[in-house]
């Protein structure tokens, strides 16, 4: 009998149906995958799982059980003690899921059974740390949340979970905001866990390289529906997914495989979800789309060996999609005119300390040095807070530069005044993480691209309208956008949007600091292949900030990896994925899941 | 007869505010994202319902700020300066009694000792001169002379909203174009999208019929009875609408710039500049503000009776008071929102726009005038809105503390601190004390209304549509 069984469970929120129909069982132990990109409903079929839907949402049909008894009916009292005792819940974001004024000691203490005295709550608290690995908790546990480390705040989340000895574990993107590294080591941490005390996971994730280590089965979510479970291993992994949308998306992780290679890119984006469907959700966007797909709803196909798939296509079963066939990107052609030069550039910070008028230097970029020639990508890897962002903002000016000196184009900038910079500002731009933070929503498109050129003189004023049209064109997008402003777009697309601001000025440098971590992955690959595209269109140096080494082998020539303010390696790309030498790169890559 | 217009300091800013404010229409038309954030005001019934309220007070605080001057059968200028107002209310302030009297009264409150024709004394409550003089024996006919009044007074005022109804769906129906009786069942039971029609129709008719009911009575009766030297107490309540209005928005236009431009200066710049600000504020935030603007308004004070001749009338030199009461609010109260400002500056100085524009060299005061300025346009207006009932409240402590406005000029606090010392009167002289807070209650709970709707609109956090789920 499995533990947990969803039946044609929707859910509707203000006449949005983000979870519709959607059925699967999860069987004491198991480890099930719920995998897909932002708003397919994912997370809120496991809100609806705890009975925890946002404000005006509920479940429109269908039903949840749990060991057999069914949730939606069962009062508020009962469901609470199923909360925690039953199954638990672990969040992305443990910055803000622990109380910051109490201490992790109590905050774990809390989510015990009730009916314990005080001894045996710390007693059985001490032993939960030790469990999720937290060192000496016997004085960690009078810490407060302030006082550790992200990893660390997560383990004392998933101690908070375990302390109810829920039978299923529910964990929604619990890596996600987290260093790769962390990522690795929670990841071992929950499956461990999961496998000593027999209790079944439900992992939500976009990560496809997460998903296929650590389930059993995995279920492939798509516009609010389930389109395709299947059993995972760890040879096959995710190879015999059959659903075109599964394919494309296995297709658009970029990997150092798949250097010089397009990444698969699917056209066009999700559905919204407010209108009734008639076909296959997915049929618009699909490459093999025919007669049925867009008239009728697909039913559910069993490939046998527990391999489910909602797709047209698996009626005929030898009828398997093929391969995606990946098309050849244009080689990179590196110059030799050297446009960025770094040497032993340093940045100091001045904090302040507890004590009064008490300050402290902090050296977020150590010393720091490379070089980077027209049309090369150098890829600067690192993890948060190492200072590869402080870098960036410091060859362009925005950062007080402590030490050392920055070469644009042949000249040293790295002392000039705002004013003696200005000429200078246009051979350098940048591309940030968040598309949505980087756009000002007051502006509209055209503005904010006009913005550059007028502030820099780029092109006389009577051109630029036209500039503007090409510039959009050149990234993806249609002409009338400019009369728009930002809320109207997509996160990719407001990333071609910055792309374009950037490009506007006509650098010969484009830094991208992160570019695409806020990105789902077909988004992701979309701007990818975008950024290879345009670098080579226009012979830029591009200097790719990442955290994401396998965006690195996709894009860079040479790869920079970045420690605690220092370059700890530097070489091309292949040497470094390759043959590591710094134990620090060599962690890192064994951390890529 | 003839006269000439005359202009006091408040009216400039009065009707330089009103352009303000038209210009500021022309551009929520033009902007889209302004548009939609004031239909989801005007949607909501509370905020069509306050809005109705506001544009009440608006229109009778905007027609006591024309001001003129008569010219007098001599060919010389009257020295007396008169409102729109003034003259619309005329009936109310010919007829004067001799002291107090109540509501719709006949007669006075106090007994008088009176000398009859035959030389006996009596002492009785005499009739008043105008409150139902009309009246031949009062005690049997005065509970029917109302009654008749009120009927009256509310047939007008029914026959007026249903004007008003009809003109609401002519020129509805210049859109829609639909027919009357679609345009009658749609402003009866507007469909999602629509302005919140019912509420409008609603508020304005009873409106109206208030309005019609005190017209009619006011016809023969005091109808809020008269103060101590006999004036007409609705009439004061009236006039007060102006100064309270202008405490609430003139204030605002000083602490505005001052506001605006210190927190965003402090927020962006930071360092030293931030510090000087912080200082200046946490400065100002540490005297007690009512001492503080008490001792302001007395320099003020002795300025004008030092200047006593350069006024040419009593208006003149209240209304200067009156400007420079507003002036002193508006620069110890700029504190609040400067705070606001300096914080959602800071956080929004390190958002990614702002780094692009500094990457392209664009200039400091210009990323604060297009980026950061746009961006805390919902919490300017969020806090003006909210300010200006407080700001109206505070006019009647300083008034009630007698640091107000000019004891000769009509307001609120000056009707509640001449009415204070009567409390202890037998019988209750009640009225004046209640038709000032009726009516200041009515103007801030309107206003109140209104910025919580307003807030909602403009509040990004309860705005839905915007921000990236997962």
């Amino acid at each position: 009998m499995s533990l947990l069984k969803v039946e044609n469970l929707s859910v509707r929120i203000a006449g949005v149906t983000p979870v519709d129909c959607v059925s699967f069982s999860i069987g004491a132990g198991e480890a099930f995958a719920l995998l897909g990109e932002s708003g397919c409903g994912k997370s809120m079929t496991a809100l609806a799982l705890m009975r925890l839907l946002p404000p005006g949402g509920r479940i429109a049909e269908g039903q949840v059980s749990f060991e057999g008894e069914v949730l939606g009916t069962l009062p508020e009292s009962h469901m609470r003690t199923l909360r925690g005792r039953g199954m638990a819940m672990i969040f992305q974001e443990p910055q803000t899921s622990l109380n910051p004024v109490m201490t992790i000691g109590d905050q774990i203490a809390e989510a015990l059974p009730t009916g314990m005295t005080r001894n045996e709550q710390k007693a059985e608290v001490l032993k939960l740390l030790e469990e999720v690995g937290i060192p000496h908790p016997e004085t960690r546990i009078h810490s407060y949340p302030f006082e550790l480390s992200g990893g660390q705040k997560q383990r004392i989340m998933i101690a908070q979970a375990l302390a109810g000895r829920p039978k299923l574990l529910i964990a929604d993107e619990p890596t996600t905001a987290l260093d790769v590294t962390l990522q690795a080591q929670i990841l071992q941490l929950i499956k461990r866990l999961a496998k000593e005390r027999g209790m079944a996971l439900m992992l939500i994730t976009h990560d496809l390289g997460v998903a296929r280590k650590m389930a059993n089965r995995v279920g492939i979510m798509y516009a609010g529906q389930l389109v395709e479970t299947l059993p995972v291993d760890d040879e096959t992994g995710l190879a015999r997914a059959f659903h075109p949308y599964t394919r494309k998306l296995m297709a658009a992780v970029p990997s150092l495989e798949r250097a010089g290679q397009r990444l698969a890119a699917i056209p066009g984006r999700v559905p919204s979800l407010n209108q009734p469907f008639t076909g296959c959700r997915f049929a618009d966007r699909c490459a093999h789309a025919f007669s049925p797909c867009a008239a009728t709803l697909p039913e559910w196909n069993n490939l046998g060996d527990g391999h489910a798939v909602r797709c047209h296509l698996a009626v005929q079963a030898d009828t398997k999609p093929e391969n995606e066939t990946l098309q050849p990107l244009k080689a990179a052609v590196p110059g030799t005119v050297c446009v960025l030069a770094v040497r032993n550039l340093q940045v100091t910070f001045a904090q302040r300390t507890g004590q009064l008028f008490g300050k402290q230097n902090i050296q977020a970029v150590d010393g720091i040095s490379f070089e980077l020639a027209a049309g090369e990508t150098l890829a600067l890897v690192g993890e948060s807070g190492c200072g590869k962002t402080t870098a960036a903002k410091a060859i362009l000016g925005l950062t007080e530069i402590s030490g050392g000196e920055v070469e644009l184009d042949g000249r040293t900038v790295s002392h000039f005044s705002e004013h003696q910079f200005k000429p200078f500002r246009r051979l350098a731009q940048i591309v940030f993480q968040d598309p949505y933070s980087s756009l000002n929503p007051r502006m509209r498109v055209g503005d904010i691209l006009l913005e550059g050129m007028t502030a820099l003189g780029v092109g006389k004023a009577s051109g630029r309208t036209k500039a503007i049209a090409a510039l959009l064109e050149k990234v993806g997008l249609d002409p009338d956008a400019t009369g728009k402003y930002p809320h109207e777009f997509s996160g990719g697309q407001r990333q071609r949007i910055a792309i374009a601001r950037a490009l506007a000025v006509q650098p010969k440098l484009l830094i991208c600091d992160e570019p695409t971590s806020a990105l789902d992955v077909s988004v992701q690959a979309q701007i990818l292949n975008l950024l290879a595209d345009l670098q080579r269109e226009e012979g830029l140096a591009m200097l790719f900030i990442t955290h994401n080494l396998a965006a690195v082998g996709y894009l860079a020539n040479r790869v920079a990896v970045m420690r605690a303010g220092k370059i700890v390696e530097t070489g091309t790309t292949r040497d470094i994925l390759i043959r590591p030498q710094h134990p620090y790169t060599k962690g890192l890559l064994e951390s890529v899941v | 007869m003839s006269f000439q217009p005359a202009l006091l300091s408040t009216d400039i800013l009065i009707w330089l505010l009103v352009v303000a404010c038209a210009g500021f229409a022309w551009h929520i038309v033009r902007s889209p994202v302004l548009r939609s954030a004031w239909h989801k005001v005007l949607v909501r019934p509370m905020g069509m319902a306050s809005v109705v309220v506001l544009i009440v007070f608006v229109l009778a605080g905007l027609a006591d700020s024309l001001h003129y001057r008569e010219r007098l059968d001599n060919g010389q200028l009257d020295v007396e300066i008169k409102s729109v107002l003034d003259s619309a209310l005329a009936p109310l302030t010919k007829h004067t009694e001799r002291t107090y009297s109540a509501p719709l009264a006949t007669h006075a409150q106090a007994m008088e000792t009176i000398v009859k024709a035959d030389g006996s004394q009596v002492r009785e409550t005499p009739r008043l001169q105008f409150g139902g003089a009309h009246l031949t024996d009062p005690e049997r006919d005065w509970a029917g002379d109302i009654l008749a009044r009120l009927l009256r007074g509310l047939v007008l005022g029914g026959v007026a909203s249903l004007l008003l109804a009809g003109l609401l769906a002519v020129s509805v129906n210049i859109i829609w174009k639909r027919g009357f009786a679609y345009a009658f069942s749609r402003l009866w039971k507007p469909e999602k999208s629509d302005l919140a029609w019912r509420s409008l129709l609603l508020t304005s008719t009873l409106l109206l019929l208030i309005a019609g009911a005190i017209a009619s009575l006011a016809g023969g009766y005091h109808v809020l009875g008269t103060d101590k030297v006999g004036q007409d107490v609705l009439f004061q309540t009236l006039k007060s609408i102006r100064t309270g209005l202008v405490i609430g928005t003139l204030t605002t236009l000083v602490t505005l710039p001052v506001a605006i431009i210190l927190g965003l200066l402090a927020g962006y710049f930071r360092g030293w500049i931030d510090d000087v600000i912080q200082y200046i504020y946490t400065t100002l935030n540490s005297i007690p503000w009512v001492l503080l603007v008490a001792a302001a308004v007395l320099i003020v004070q002795v300025f004008i009776e030092q200047n006593e001749s350069s006024f040419s009338s009593v208006a003149e030199r209240a209304d200067v008071r009156l400007l420079a009461l507003c002036v002193i609010i508006g620069l110890t109260g700029w504190t609040g929102l400067a705070r606001l400002l300096r914080a959602e500056t800071l956080k929004l100085r390190e958002l990614d726009y702002v780094t692009a524009a500094r990457a392209f060299g664009v200039s400091g005061p210009r990323i604060l005038l297009r980026h950061i300025l746009p961006n805390v346009q919902h919490l300017i207006l969020i806090s003006v809105v909210m300010d200006f009932s407080g700001l109206v409240l505070a006019e009647a402590i300083l008034s009630y503390v007698g640091v107000g406005v000019d004891p000769v000029m009509n307001s609120w606090g000056n009707m509640i601190n001449a009415a204070r010392l009567e409390l202890a009167r037998e019988p209750l002289v009640w009225w004046p004390l209640v038709a000032a807070f009726s009516m200041m209650f009515a103007l801030v709970l309107a206003a109140n209304l209104f910025a919580d709707v307003v807030r909602d609109a403009f509040d990004p956090r309860t705005a839905t549509g915007s921000g990236a789920g997962s």
